[in-house]
Parts: structure tokens; C-alpha cells; sequence
């Protein structure tokens, strides 16, 4: 028995001390570029600590700037119509059966799925076949087009946890069907709605390879900015680029917890 | 006079209300462009890019031209290597997590890096694996080599940095499915005279196995399609079809060829997602099955002990 238990601490100890040399694997990257955006020379020989790459970034690099402004833009607007149409097709295909609800399930998957440069590169052919140029408005088409999936089944699930009896209650009680979706429905599903509205501007954010094919000269995001400058080697701007985003993106997820959380109790 | 609707037909014209904007937009944006990638893979090549309107099966007979054949064998045994280093990797992970008191908390540690950009943590890498790189520099430092190692632009970097990027796809599903599996059950096998590995093996491994096969396609199918990571880290020798589909697309400009490989590319994605949601289903059936018979065994074996 006493050998048994031995067995059991060192297979416990193993999985553990997995876990932990995973979790430094993680974060040592990002740690060492934050460590050397502190570095008062270019690379990666420590000199002295300065702030130059941060003034660098924010006095000295315009087109940065102008590439961030893109990405918000884009973030903002793709996240919204994604958001809108991948709501209300949730409630129509959880509630109500009509001609092509199997067709529209089974493709709002298939983005999610598929390889991002294949989403790319076919949007970049259609877009080329149609002659619609490329630019914003195409950025912003593709954009939704990857994101709606994630709202859609956001929502879908939270609408399976709805109770159909409080819909038939309130269209008993004389509810219209426009009262009953804005005063039944949408309250109940919002914090699906929000959270799909949030993954939305953090995956518009973050994607870097369908954008590559979709956008146009002067049209470009952060994250191709970003690209540009590492395809030519290491660059201190971009080390404190990373930490001014490591820290926007921990107090953009940390606001919005609180927020979901009052929504929720409000709820 | 208002007209009133009989309910079947109320509810086909409201449904289609709600779900028609995002059924056009998919039909526009995503099944038109599919289907165009379909046909133009089946056509034959324009003169100066673009296509000929004309049946040919050539853009699938290039993909057999030797140097296309390697760079789709290495992109198989690339995306199989690290998908298994990170299946391996996460398995442990995800039964520390599940086993774990602080589970929340591990989550996030897990989830964090994740949330800063791809481009960024792969430029991570580079100033960590690169000549004039951190590791490099610290072993200079350190005196342990006068030259700079070369760490980066191999096959080796590729797939560190592809596990890097997809490990988390690995750990969560594992966690997830681990952390449902009744541990009482590996208790039992041990009393039953298994050793820990034994019963983790023939008793928890069967368990989770849609976990585990979900935890392959989320990796498998990511790295499969992978661009970034062999184009930024990998050397000339390293290129694996997504890059490929990109040169042809933007450099070569054959169409038909980059059509045909984005084929290949769906194909394998599709197979794998049906495979694990056919494992998935068969589990969730033999479970029901599964689950009396076990129930009764544990009952039967607790009862057992008791009386000892």
C-alpha cells in the first residue's frame, strides 16, 4: 500500500511539474521582449534601462498610429454587423423552422473550421472576379465573414438554455412579435450578445492572415504594420508596442468582466 | 385590413426575417468564393495570371511535380510531429489542471499569452531563436559558445514555434474532458491491482478519448494550414502548403494550382472535423451503454471493500 502511494505522488508530481515548465514556456517569450523594450540599445545585449523605444513609439511612429486607427475601425464596424446578423440568425434558426435552416447551419460552421488562408485566399479570387477593390470595405467584408460564426453560436447556445414557455407568456399576454424580441428576448440573451460582440473585436484585432490577402494599398492594420516591420529582423519599437498591447488587452478583459458581471446580476 | 397568417406560414416568413441577412452574407462571401475556388481549380491557367474558361485536370496533375510532392509530405509530417509533441505535452497538463485546487487560475495563466497577437509572439521567438538572439547572446554571456548557434530558419524552429502557438488548443479540450472523468474510476482500478500508469492507460485514455480527438483537430488543422510560422521562422527549406497556395496566388499568379491545393487543404480540414464529431457521437453512446454496467461494477466493488 505505503508503495502505492508513492507511485501516486510521483505520477502526481510529474503531471504537475509538466504543468508548471508549460506555463514558463508560455510566458518566457513574451517576458524576454518586454525585458528588452526596456533596453536603452537596439538588440538583445542588455545596455541600460530607458523609456527611448516607448517615446519612440508614440512621438516617432505615424504610420503605426495610422495602422492601429485601420484596425479599429475595422474591429469596431466588422464586430457590429457580425454581432447584429449572427444574433438575429441565432434566434431564427433556434425558434422557427423554414426553407434553407439546414443550409445556413451548417455553413455559418464551416468558417471556423476551415484554414484561415483558405478563407483568404478565396475571398481575395471572389473580390478579384467581382472587381471590387480592395481596401477597407473589403477588409471589413471578411472580417464579419470570420467573425459571425462565433456570434452565432454564442448566442444559439445561450438560446438553448432559454425557456420557450416565458415567449409563449408573453405573446399569451397580447406581446407582439416586435415587443416580445426586444422586451423577452434580447434582455435574456445580451450577455451572449456582449460576449460575442467582445471576441469579435479581439479576433478582428488580432487576425493577420486573412487581412494580408484582403487589403489594399494604404488600407493596412496593425498587425500587417507589425508584420512589415519583423520580416526585416528585430525591431525595439515593436518590443514596446508589445507591452503597451499586452496591457490594453489585460485592462480591455479585465472592464469587461466587471461589466458582464453587473449585466448578469442586473439580470 | 391587416392580413392574418396561418401559423406555418408566420413562422416560415419570421424565420426567414431573422436568418436570411447572415444566410445572403455566408451565400455571398463564403459559399460563392468556395465554389469559385471549386471551378477555378478544374480550369486550365491564363497566359498572364487569371484563368482560361476551359476544362483541364492540369492544376491537380502539377501537385504531383516532385518539388510540390515534398513540400506536402513535409507539411504532413511537420503538422503530425507537432500535433503529437503538443497531444503529449497537454495530456499532463490537463490532468494537473483537472486534478488542480486553482483551476481558474491555471486557465488563465494558460489562456494570457494567448491573448496577445499571433504576429507578436512568433516575433517573440525570433528575437529569442535569431543569431544576434537572446538565447544566443546568453550563451556567449555565459561562455558556453564563441560562435552563434543556428536555431533559427530550420525545420526545428517551425515546429517549437508551431507548439507554442497551439498548445493551448491542445490543453483546454484535454482539461475540459479530464476534468468530467470520474477519478473514482482510477481508484478502482488501482484497488483492483493496476499500477497508476496501467490504469491511466486502460482506463482514463478510453474515457476521454473525444477530448482527445478534439484536442487533435484543433491543433492538427491549424498547423496543417499554417503560414506565418514556416514563412517568418522556417527557412528555404521549410515551406509547407499554405505557403505554397500564397506564392502561387501572389507570385506565380496560377490560380489553378493555388485552387487545387486550397482543395486539398479544405479536404483534409473537412475529414478531420466529421472524424472527430463522429468520435464524438460514438462516445457519447457507448457511454450510455458503458455507464450502468460500470456504475453497478464500482457498487459492487465499494461494497466489497466495506465488508473487508
Amino acid at each position: 500500500m505505503s508503495q502505492q502511494r508513492n507511485t501516486s505522488k510521483t505520477q502526481f508530481s510529474f503531471s504537475y511539474s509538466m504543468l508548471s515548465l508549460v506555463i514558463v514556456f508560455l510566458f518566457i517569450p513574451l517576458f524576454v521582449v518586454v525585458f528588452f523594450s526596456f533596453n536603452s540599445i537596439k538588440g538583445m545585449q542588455w545596455e541600460s534601462a530607458s523609456l527611448i523605444w516607448y517615446k519612440t513609439l508614440i512621438y516617432e511612429s505615424p504610420s503605426l498610429w495610422a495602422a492601429f486607427r485601420n484596425s479599429l475601425i475595422i474591429a469596431l464596424t466588422s464586430s457590429l454587423s457580425a454581432t447584429i446578423l449572427g444574433s438575429l440568425a441565432a434566434i431564427g434558426i433556434k425558434w422557427y423552422r423554414f426553407k434553407g435552416r439546414s443550409y445556413i447551419t451548417t455553413v455559418s460552421y464551416l468558417p471556423m473550421v476551415l484554414p484561415e488562408v483558405i478563407i483568404g485566399i478565396s475571398m481575395l479570387i471572389f473580390f478579384s472576379a467581382v472587381k471590387i477593390r480592395l481596401g477597407l470595405f473589403t477588409i471589413f467584408v471578411a472580417h464579419t465573414t470570420f467573425n459571425l460564426p462565433f456570434v452565432f453560436m454564442l448566442v444559439s447556445a445561450r438560446l438553448d438554455e432559454f425557456d420557450y414557455s416565458t415567449l409563449e407568456a408573453a405573446r399569451d399576454l397580447g406581446a407582439n412579435e416586435r415587443q416580445t424580441l426586444l422586451k423577452v428576448i434580447i434582455p435574456s440573451i445580451i450577455p451572449a450578445v456582449l460576449s460575442g460582440f467582445l471576441m469579435c473585436i479581439t479576433m478582428s484585432l488580432e487576425d493577420f492572415v486573412i487581412t494580408f490577402f484582403v487589403s489594399g494599398p494604404g488600407s493596412g492594420t496593425l498587425p500587417l504594420y507589425v508584420y512589415s516591420m519583423i520580416r526585416y529582423g528585430v525591431s525595439p519599437v515593436i518590443n514596446a508596442l508589445t507591452f503597451v498591447m499586452i496591457l490594453g488587452t489585460m485592462l480591455i478583459a479585465f472592464f469587461f468582466r466587471k461589466f458582464l458581471k453587473t449585466v448578469a446580476a442586473s439580470n | 385590413m391587416k392580413r392574418i397568417l396561418k401559423p406555418r406560414e408566420r413562422e416560415r416568413m419570421l424565420g426567414t426575417l431573422y436568418s436570411a441577412p447572415m444566410g445572403l452574407w455566408f451565400t455571398l462571401f463564403f459559399t460563392i468564393p468556395i465554389s469559385i475556388i471549386i471551378l477555378y481549380s478544374f480550369l486550365k491557367r491564363g497566359l498572364y495570371g487569371g484563368i482560361e474558361w476551359e476544362f483541364s485536370l492540369s492544376a491537380y496533375q502539377q501537385m504531383f511535380n516532385p518539388s510540390f510532392a515534398k513540400v506536402l509530405f513535409r507539411t504532413v509530417w511537420i503538422s503530425v510531429v507537432s500535433t503529437l509533441l503538443c497531444l503529449l505535452i497537454a495530456l499532463p497538463c490537463g490532468y494537473a489542471m483537472a486534478k488542480s485546487k486553482h483551476q481558474t487560475f491555471l486557465l488563465f495563466l494558460i489562456i494570457i499569452p494567448f491573448w496577445t497577437n499571433s504576429l507578436i509572439r512568433i516575433y517573440a521567438w525570433i528575437s529569442i531563436l535569431s543569431s544576434e538572439g537572446f538565447l544566443n547572446s546568453l550563451l556567449k554571456n555565459l561562455g558556453l559558445i564563441d560562435q552563434s548557434l543556428s536555431l533559427i530558419y530550420n525545420n526545428q524552429a517551425v515546429i517549437v514555434v508551431l507548439i507554442y502557438m497551439y498548445l493551448p488548443f491542445a490543453i483546454l479540450p484535454l482539461f475540459t474532458t479530464i476534468d468530467k472523468f470520474d477519478f473514482a474510476l482510477l481508484d478502482a482500478a488501482r484497488d483492483l491491482g493496476a499500477t497508476k500508469l496501467e490504469s491511466i492507460i486502460r482506463i482514463m485514455i478510453p474515457n476521454i478519448k473525444s477530448g482527445v480527438s478534439t484536442a487533435f483537430i484543433f491543433t492538427f488543422i491549424p498547423i496543417f494550414g499554417a503560414y506565418t510560422v514556416p514563412l517568418l521562422v522556417g527557412g528555404k527549406d521549410s515551406t509547407m502548403i499554405g505557403n505554397i497556395i500564397v506564392d502561387q496566388v501572389s507570385k506565380t499568379r496560377n490560380w489553378p494550382l493555388a485552387s487545387a491545393f486550397s482543395m486539398v487543404l479544405t479536404l483534409i480540414s473537412l475529414v478531420g472535423v466529421f472524424w472527430m464529431l463522429y468520435n464524438g457521437k460514438q462516445e457519447q453512446h457507448q457511454k450510455k451503454n458503458n455507464q450502468q454496467a460500470l456504475e453497478q461494477n464500482i457498487k459492487l466493488h465499494y461494497s466489497q471493500r466495506g465488508r473487508k
